[in-house]
């Protein structure tokens, strides 16, 4: 007979193990689904984890990717995990990204620079020799993304602390409300005047200023790669060595000795919600001025749902949400890898993904508990 | 002797790490009460849950009237005709007695012949209990009785009570053991729980003690001094708390007028309370648990805000002002709750060490915390207090109940407090830590501090306390002496009637009169 037995102290091995046999449970069913789907499961988990970084074939354009999906979803899993650890449980990330880049593009079209139209509208290289470089332009978005993200998480976070709403509720409904707002953005006020009417802003990676490029070429090295390394660092600094952190993880793991120890609920609701928010809309500033160049109706990309994930199978450590940032980045890129080669439908990685996490979730009770298997009579 | 009812032949659980219990073997007759005395973390839980089904031991067997036995569950220990109330009640608030009595039950009959039925025991063993009654407006000692009419409905012939007086009156324990004697009279046994050496010397006749999950002794308690049990269950003397006299010092804290809205519906609010502690001064506080001892804390904690004016520590208003305000003037407080509220389970004792001592300790310094002074500060409690823990990165769930308590009330004295009010420093901790701990409260006062001890342990409470006062309702008494205050006036004042007594203090007409208002409060 099997029996849980609960554990004097979580076990730190545990910790750890499951969600490394999270991801291989992940590629057995994942396997399972693929043959039902009627595709070769060995073929098709190869595709998703092997190819993309080691194929002659594929390797080349699929690296570089790895970072360029991995810095999204670190930087966002960041601040969801800080959140996460304080029991606060921000859905929405989805919607501030959106919002951050929604404002962060609106920041560089609102100083799209008034030029040769049709220059700009071939794509031709040109530059502005008369208007001196604005350097400040960038920083000024970067914070425009910031600060969008940040407001749209106030929202939950001000709900919650006033009327004690639902931050779950909350925020992952206004993730709708943010793609509404995306939307209308891209068929109305951002849409490209030079676009013959087609939905979709300008170009922005033709914008020097405004663009987030590629650092190093072929690397997949942008600005938005140097944002998830320092929200690492500080993630790490924030929840290992600063009083604040260890409030968080105290108000998480025991709101009424938390209280005890001073720590006032709300404030911690609108730090935890409105820092997840902050860089989540960062994100969606990299994402919209670098990878995306524009913003278009469809332009998230789920980052803000993965990302929960992310933070989940990273043990909401930030060293941890590096690790499991680049597999699901590599997720992403093998699953389009099999979607175009293999033909398997787009939802089925997203199944595969979502399976990931329920494994994770299921194995993570053996972090606490022993499995115990137990003889009917008692031995004499 | 005939068979035994439950004979335990060399009964081994082991935990990762610890041996709870080791080779015990006893019996306890037909129609007995049966004493299990030990330590905390002695392995009586152990032992009690596998009697109840609840675990399994890893090797030897227990034999019910000379056949095997060995529950699987529960409900196959409650079909044998084994009934447990534990030490923490799992009743709902929101129902009344008897659908709560009817959700610990394996197939319970309707409601209404449930309730009639509940009627029935209590009369007949004199428990006095309204089937109807919400169990949130009932007083701790009659959410007891829910619980042991739960298990005399399924008519056992084990009871087992887990620490049963923790939490009444003298009055109420009056009560309790005279339904006990008449369990017994009716042949049933019971297995009984407690640190009290004294009511166990009045109620048992066997007593087994455990210490370090071995059986040390098994003896006749009424035989033996209540010392010599205490001395068998720890295995060194004993040292009674003692201090020196005491001067006059100066008032440190003054609650003035304090209103305080209960924070749920269950809570009791704080009702014009009023109370003064000087330096050097331990003030006790009694009354049964729910009558707002843990409102008074959070008051005076600072997890719940009140008048400014109504707290003042030193001159020095703070009633609105936060825990860690409170804390830097040296107001320091260690709740009752040491799981989730003095402490956070899952932490390390480091970790909960910073919890309180951050300021103090100046472990944290611009932010960042000093993890290596924090640490040393841990390591400085558990030397100086004595607990028994493999060291600082233990978590503290992983500690005994006495052990934490030591390490809880440690983390707050060695921060040198101006004032310290504790609640329930001694609930569930075992007779050693217990008296460590008084020591460690009266050598604080003894060194200029005041304390306010609030206990629902009233021999605890006339032992440290200078001055005595009871919570009732979320009213205050007045506070009295305790030289010369006699356990039936503590009763009074605990049930409300102190302030009438005060008038008169040695009028036995005053007395009489007292008392008769106490039952009319009661009917």
């Amino acid at each position: 007979m099997l029996r849980l037995e609960r554990r004097p102290q979580p076990s730190r091995t545990w910790v750890w193990a499951a969600p490394v046999l999270a991801v291989v449970l992940t590629m057995l069913a994942g396997g399972v689904l693929f043959a039902a789907l009627g595709k070769d499961p060995v073929a098709a988990i190869r595709l998703i984890f092997w190819d993309p970084l080691f194929s002659q074939q594929f390797a080349a354009f699929s690296r570089p990717q790895l970072l360029v999906k991995a810095a999204p979803l670190i930087l966002i899993a960041i601040g969801l995990a800080i959140g996460f650890r304080a029991n606060i449980w921000n859905i929405g990330a989805e919607g501030q990204y959106i919002i951050g880049a929604l404002c962060a593009a609106a920041v560089a079209l609102a100083f799209f620079p008034a030029g040769p139209v049709d220059a700009r509208f071939l794509g031709l290289e040109f530059t502005m020799d008369s208007a001196p470089s604005r350097w400040w332009l960038f920083p000024l978005m970067i914070a425009a993304g910031a600060a969008g993200g940040f407001v749209w998480a106030m929202i939950p976070a001000i709900l919650k602390t006033r009327f004690n709403t639902n931050e779950i509720l909350v925020s992952l409904l206004l993730v709708y409300v943010a793609e509404k707002l995306l939307a209308a953005a891209a068929l109305g006020w951002l849409r490209n005047p030079e676009g013959a009417g087609f939905p979709g802003s300008r170009n922005l990676s033709r914008f020097p200023e405004a663009a987030n490029l590629e650092l190093i070429p072929n690397t997949g090295m942008h600005w938005g790669v140097v944002a998830a390394i320092i929200a690492v660092i500080f993630g790490y600094i924030l929840l290992h060595r600063h009083m604040l952190g260890f409030q968080v993880q105290l108000a998480g793991q025991a709101p009424r000795a938390a209280r005890f120890a001073g720590v006032a609920p709300a404030r911690l609701v609108i730090f935890c919600l409105g820092l997840s928010g902050l860089m989540a809309g960062m994100a969606g500033m990299f994402e919209v001025t670098g990878p995306a160049r524009m913003i278009t109706i469809d332009f998230n990309a789920g980052y803000g749902f993965v990302a929960i994930i992310v933070a989940f199978l990273g043990r909401l450590h930030p060293v941890g949400i590096v690790l499991a940032g680049f597999l699901m980045a590599l997720t992403y890129i093998g699953g389009e890898l099999a979607q175009f080669t293999l033909g398997l439908p787009s939802a089925a990685i997203q199944v595969f993904q979502g399976m990931l996490l329920f494994f994770l979730l299921a194995l993570d009770m053996l972090s606490n508990y022993r499995i115990r298997l137990t003889a009917r009579e008692v031995t004499p | 002797m005939s068979m035994p009812l439950l004979a335990i032949e060399g009964l081994t659980k082991t935990y990762p790490g610890v041996i709870a219990n080791q080779d015990v073997s006893f019996a306890i007759g037909e129609g007995e009460i049966h004493a299990l005395l030990g330590e905390n973390g002695a392995g009586k839980s152990t032992l009690v849950k596998a009697i109840y089904g609840l675990i399994r031991p890893d090797a030897g067997r227990m034999l019910w009237r000379g056949a095997p036995y060995a529950p699987a569950a529960p409900h196959e220990a409650r079909a044998t005709g084994v009934a447990m109330v534990f030490q923490h009640f799992s009743l709902f608030d929101a129902m009344d007695v008897a659908e709560n009595v009817a959700l610990g039950m394996d197939s319970p009959p309707p409601i209404r012949q449930l309730a009639a039925n509940i009627a029935q025991v209590s009369t007949d063993y004199g428990l006095p209990l309204d089937p109807h009654r919400l169990v949130g407006d009932l007083s701790a000692g009659e959410r007891q009785r829910v619980e042991i009419i739960r298990c005399l409905l399924q008519n056992p012939q084990l009871l087992i009570m887990d620490e049963p007086t923790s939490v009444l009156t003298p009055q109420e324990v009056e009560i309790l053991f005279q339904t006990l004697r008449k369990l017994r009279g009716e042949g049933r046994s019971i297995l009984y729980i407690s640190h009290k050496l004294d009511e166990i010397r009045a109620l048992c006749e066997t007593a087994t003690i455990l210490r370090r999950g071995k059986l040390v002794a098994s003896c006749d308690p009424r035989q033996s001094s209540a010392r010599d049990l205490a001395e068998m269950m720890v295995g060194t003397a004993l040292q009674p708390p003692e201090r020196a006299g005491r001067a006059e010092g100066a008032v440190l804290l003054q609650v003035e007028g304090l209103n305080l809205r209960a924070p749920s519906a269950f809570g009791t609010s704080l009702k014009d309370v009023s109370f003064a502690v000087q330096a050097g001064e331990i003030l006790g506080i009694g009354g049964v648990a729910g009558n707002g001892q843990d409102e008074l804390l959070a008051a005076l904690s600072g997890e719940m805000r009140a008048r400014n004016g109504a707290i003042t520590l030193e001159g020095r208003p703070l009633g609105r002002a936060g825990p860690n305000t409170r804390r830097a003037l040296g107001l320091l407080c260690a709740p009752e709750e040491r799981l989730g509220h003095a402490a956070a389970p899952d932490m390390s004792l480091t970790e909960n060490a910073l919890m309180t001592g951050a300021q103090r300790e100046g472990l944290v310094r611009g932010g960042f915390i000093d993890w290596t002074r924090a640490r040393g500060f841990a390591e400085q409690v558990i030397r100086r207090f004595d607990v028994r823990t493999p060291g600082p990165d233990v978590t503290a769930r992983a500690l005994s109940g006495g052990n934490l308590q030591k390490f809880v009330i440690g983390r707050e004295i060695m921060q040198r407090p101006r004032v310290l009010v504790v609640n329930q420093p001694t609930w569930g901790v075992d007779a050693a830590a217990a008296a460590a701990i008084r020591q460690a409260l009266m050598d604080l006062a003894q060194n200029g501090a005041a304390v306010v001890v609030i206990s629902q342990d009233l021999d605890e409470l006339l032992a440290v306390a200078d001055r005595f006062c009871a919570l009732n309702a979320g009213r205050l008494s007045a506070p009295r002496a305790v030289a010369g205050l006699s356990m039936e006036q503590v009763g009074l004042m605990l049930g409300g009637a102190g302030d009438m007594e005060v008038a008169a203090d040695n009028a036995a007409e005053t007395l009489a009169q007292a008392r008769s208002g106490v039952v009319h409060a009661e009917a």
